[in-house]
């Protein structure tokens, strides 16, 4: 019974980072990027007056964003350096500390915006462009346009 | 047996001469050359930022005040070995301080330094060259505002041929084409394409990368596939067709074109990466005008499927 017990805490031990390993990853984070496009968008209308300023709007922008990034990092395992259309760098492998670093600090950037709470567009307005600037920074060393 | 050595000493002789002679320097013809008297710093910084100088001359990552110390800048890593950009800043010693008007604009112009040695088109002056003399002098002027570096800036680390610097040349005379503008636009083009068919072909030299050229890089600009697109000069992934077909950027309307290089985010949010980062930096120092015209002139230009399809 303690053996059966065991072998199973040793296989859910095993089987956790397993199954937080989708299946196919390069598509899992494509879906994140294309997430982030959508949230930068909502985000963009918002301070280009197509849509009224919402604060709860602005906090889903963030919060998705958040969640995105903490989701990122390991979905780069090795084996999915190419295929899949992928356009991450080959410095995402050959640079992991600054890649990771860069993951790091967009993900200070938007809990650091949650906090903020923005209540006007003017205050959004300075959160959202540090966050979005993580956009360009990460995709200057760490994604290769293909097409 | 001693003729034929006389005969093999001549056709060496007159072989050296030739290339000697077809490597000669060329140079501008003194009214080619603005002039100082009208030269304005203030102009030349719109030109220094069209002109993406910091990219190259400035240190690799530098930002903000840091991008005006043109002390050089990180490789240009390529097949052909690694281009340095050097120390263009008014430092006397290890900088350009001690040009004249003159020797700036043939560097520009027609890519030949004060000793008379020809520069590695790696330095756009293929597109510069394209540049109102006014232009020049404004940049020169705005140049010796910034602040001397003194540092020596590495060298270049080439492969053998490309080491042999007279060999440029023979490059110049194949390959380097001449000032006119490349596009035709039609008699109805606007006079903001127009001007953004200046700031594209001149100082933007937008084509250097988005144009693909012969000979596996080697070669001229090819330009019945002007802007279509092309492998990345840095050997990695493939800079995109910025011509307004649909594997292009047609269906960007003018404002997201502009919008892209004020922001940095294409029309469905996605960014810009890559090398390209740094020229958007760049584009975000113009004026909405300038980008506009920029804009402009992409829609102005013949859509033109990539290569290889």
């Amino acid at each position: 019974m303690n053996h059966r017990l065991i072998a199973a805490c040793a296989l859910a031990a095993f089987a956790a980072p397993l199954a937080a390993q989708p299946a196919d990853p390069i598509a899992a984070r494509q879906a994140i990027m294309k997430q982030n496009g959508r949230d930068t968008g909502a985000g963009a209308k918002m301070l280009k007056g197509e849509v009224p300023y919402d604060p709860a709007s602005a906090m889903v922008i963030f919060k998705n964003m958040n969640d995105s990034v903490k989701k990122f990092g390991a979905l780069f395992p090795k084996g999915s350096e190419t295929g899949g259309d992928t356009e991450a760098a080959p410095a995402v492998w050959t640079k992991p500390a600054e890649f990771k670093a860069a993951l790091m600090k967009f993900e200070a950037d938007t809990k650091a915006a949650m906090a903020a709470k923005p209540a006007t567009l003017d205050a959004f307005k300075a959160q959202f462009i540090t966050v979005t600037g993580n956009c360009k920074s990460c995709h200057e060393g760490f994604r290769i346009k293909k097409n | 047996m001693r003729r034929a050595l006389i005969g093999l000493l001549v056709v060496v002789l007159a072989g050296g001469g030739l290339f000697w002679g077809l490597t000669i320097p060329d140079r501008l013809a003194p009214d080619q050359i603005g002039s100082l008297a009208g030269a304005d710093a203030t102009r030349g910084a719109r030109i220094f930022w069209a002109g993406g100088c910091a990219s190259c001359h400035a240190a690799a990552g530098a930002k903000g005040d840091d991008r005006l110390r043109l002390g050089g800048g990180a490789p240009l890593v390529t097949p052909f070995g690694s281009f340095r950009a050097p120390n263009i800043s008014p430092d006397t010693a290890h900088g350009i301080g001690g040009w004249s008007l003159a020797d700036f604009a043939n560097a520009m112009q027609r890519g030949v330094d004060p000793e008379g040695r020809h520069l590695y088109p790696a330095f756009p002056y293929g597109s510069y060259q394209r540049m109102t003399k006014g232009d020049v002098a404004d940049l020169y002027a705005w140049l010796r505002t910034l602040p001397p570096v003194a540092v020596t800036a590495p060298g270049n680390d080439l492969k053998f041929p490309f080491t042999l610097r007279r060999g440029i040349g023979l490059w110049k005379r194949l390959f380097l084409g001449d000032a006119g503008p490349v596009v035709t636009l039609p008699a109805s083009a606007s006079s903001a394409a127009r001007a953004g068919q200046y700031l594209v072909e001149g100082p933007g030299h937008c084509g250097e990368c988005h144009t693909p050229r012969g000979l596996n890089g080697l070669g001229a600009l090819d330009r019945t596939h002007w802007l279509a697109g092309a492998a990345s000069p840095e050997g990695k992934g493939k800079n995109p067709n910025i011509t307004p077909a649909k594997a292009g950027i047609g269906s960007w309307s003018e404002a997201e074109i502009a919008e892209y290089l004020a922001t940095g985010f294409t029309p469905d949010y996605d960014s810009v990466g890559g090398a390209m980062v740094e020229v958007q930096a760049n584009m975000a120092k113009l004026t909405d005008a300038d980008r506009v015209a920029i804009a402009a002139y992409l829609k102005a230009v013949p859509a033109v499927e990539p290569v290889g399809k």
